[in-house]
């Protein structure tokens, strides 16, 4: 078992944009009540070994907040959360590039952000530039790259570092179509070594193909945990359902 | 959780750090030599035609030997304060461990206090003082304020994700720092009952066994030493200690 949350509830205050002397001097005098909102709500679910696990919802229902608890970026109010082996996180990609730096020097940080060695990059970075399609662009500084090249170059290091365990938070989106293509079938290919995977992604096309399972979820609880199929109909009926009142 | 490699990733921020600052400098690392060189005239013209002071043959080198301590002091201070901060993306995004944002921009500061501190060398040996035994005091005594910045940033960066007014309070104590650190006006002159709050000052006491060993070519007195290595470590204990409890929260608040 790779992933393992029990009963796990995270929850947010509702006013911390502004983290200043007065909002703090405020509360300590109790003129400013701080609501607490329920991003998740007591949920379980297990990922095991080689399973590739589909998380499906609206906008809001707290498919992101259950990442980065997977992803150790913040920990759980209630509950547990256990994790077994390594993670590579595709949450935002892009987030630890700088623009100022070349392809290569932002390639070889990302990797050290993602957890790789010195020699393991010096290894993989061939691979790497090749995978992205950038060619010689990769001693251009990023400022210079579109938008969609920073995603292929960002998407090319977190797919080749080859972790245990794979978040994707809507990644497939990336790039123009064939580069798409490509990095669809990186992701059957990883599959297909036995990597588990929890994917989070709105096209059901996708989740078909990448998932054996999935799971539901809306205002931060579980509404459905089963095969993909069944998940999907039910979300999607629902979908339908509010659309149509 | 994050399982990697350290010693890369720090080299790595640190790098990245020193090369963003230099890469849109056409004059480059020079520039990092000529804030204290400008500043060192300056100073030297004010107080040695303007306030006049007797004994201002080496006043140039003397002040050199507190602005360059100072200089590191506040430019790290800042920066590191910051530093949580300006890589909030990353922070919210990769599980690394938060500690290195702030040692490693305190560490790539190091690098310019190192360029800063080989100017200071030339200048000494350009005035006129040999190479003594005692150097060997310097790496010692950068070490243990370098401790110090890092257990004050590691600190301060924690506690302004929580209030983002703590970088204000860190820039006007710099401002001041420059009158209560003793650049341009020597030790002696200080009062004898305000002389322990400067000894307990690190950058003070820093700037104080700087002359010590490049000035008057003798050891620094061993309890200013003991002094800095006391506040030094206690200081990187109390900030690793309030980083730990905070970082927790660091999450929900970028």
């Amino acid at each position: 078992m790779l992933i393992d949350f029990q009963n796990v509830s995270k929850c947010f205050p509702h006013s911390t944009g502004r983290q200043l002397l007065r909002t703090h001097i405020a509360r300590w005098f109790g003129r400013v009540h701080t609501e607490a909102f329920y991003a998740l709500r007591n949920v379980s679910f297990r990922l095991e070994d080689g399973e590739s696990l589909a998380i499906v919802g609206a906008n809001g229902a707290g498919k992101s907040t259950l990442l980065s608890l997977a992803a150790g970026l913040t920990l759980p109010d209630e509950g547990t959360v256990q994790v077994n082996g390594r993670i590579a996180a595709l949450l935002e990609l892009g987030s630890g590039f700088h623009r100022d730096l070349t392809g290569a020097e932002n390639l070889v940080l990302n990797a050290a952000l993602l957890g790789l060695s010195k020699r393991r990059t010096k290894e993989l970075f061939d691979s790497i530039v090749e995978f992205s399609g950038i060619g010689d662009f990769i001693d251009d500084p990023l400022r210079t790259y579109s938008s969609g090249m920073i995603m292929r170059l960002a998407f090319s290091i977190a797919i080749q570092c080859q972790p245990d365990i794979l978040l994707l938070d809507e990644v497939l989106a990336v790039g123009d179509a064939s580069f798409q293509e490509k990095s669809r079938e990186a992701l059957v290919a990883l599959r297909r070594t036995g990597k588990s995977m929890l994917f989070v992604s709105h096209s059901p096309a996708a989740v078909r193909e990448m998932c054996d399972r999935a799971i539901w979820m809306d205002h931060g609880a579980v509404m459905l945990d089963g095969s993909v199929s069944d998940v999907l109909d039910a979300y999607q009926g629902r979908s339908v359902m509010q659309q149509g009142q | 959780m994050w399982h990697g490699d350290y010693l890369f990733l720090i080299r790595n921020l640190v790098e990245k750090d020193f090369k963003v600052r230099y890469r849109n400098m056409s004059l480059g690392v020079l520039w990092s030599l000529l804030n204290p060189l400008i500043m060192m005239g300056v100073l030297t013209f004010i107080f040695t035609k303007i306030f006049a002071q007797p004994n201002d043959k080496n006043f140039p080198l003397y002040v050199l030997c507190g602005l360059v301590p100072l200089n590191f002091f506040t430019l790290a201070w800042a920066t590191g304060t910051t530093s949580m901060l300006e890589n909030a993306p990353l922070i919210k995004r990769v599980p690394v461990p938060r500690y290195v944002f702030p040692i490693s921009s305190v560490l790539s500061n190091c690098l310019h206090l190192l360029i800063q501190i080989l100017l200071l060398l030339g200048i000494v040996l350009v005035f006129g003082r040999a190479v003594t035994i005692h150097w060997l005091w310097l790496p010692l005594i950068w070490g243990l304020e370098i401790l110090f910045v890092m257990g004050l940033v590691l600190a301060f960066s924690a506690v302004n994700v929580y209030v983002r007014d703590t970088r204000y309070v860190v820039e006007s104590t710099n401002t001041v720092l420059f009158w209560l650190v003793p650049i341009f006006y020597s030790f002696t002159l200080i009062p004898a009952r305000f002389r322990g709050i400067y000894e307990i000052n690190p950058v003070a006491a820093l700037v104080l066994m700087m002359r010590n060993v490049l000035l008057d070519g003798h050891a620094p007195l061993g309890s200013t030493f003991t002094k800095l290595a006391v506040v030094s470590v206690v200081m990187f204990g109390a900030g690793l200690f309030i980083f730990t409890k905070l970082k927790d929260g660091f999450y929900a608040r970028l």
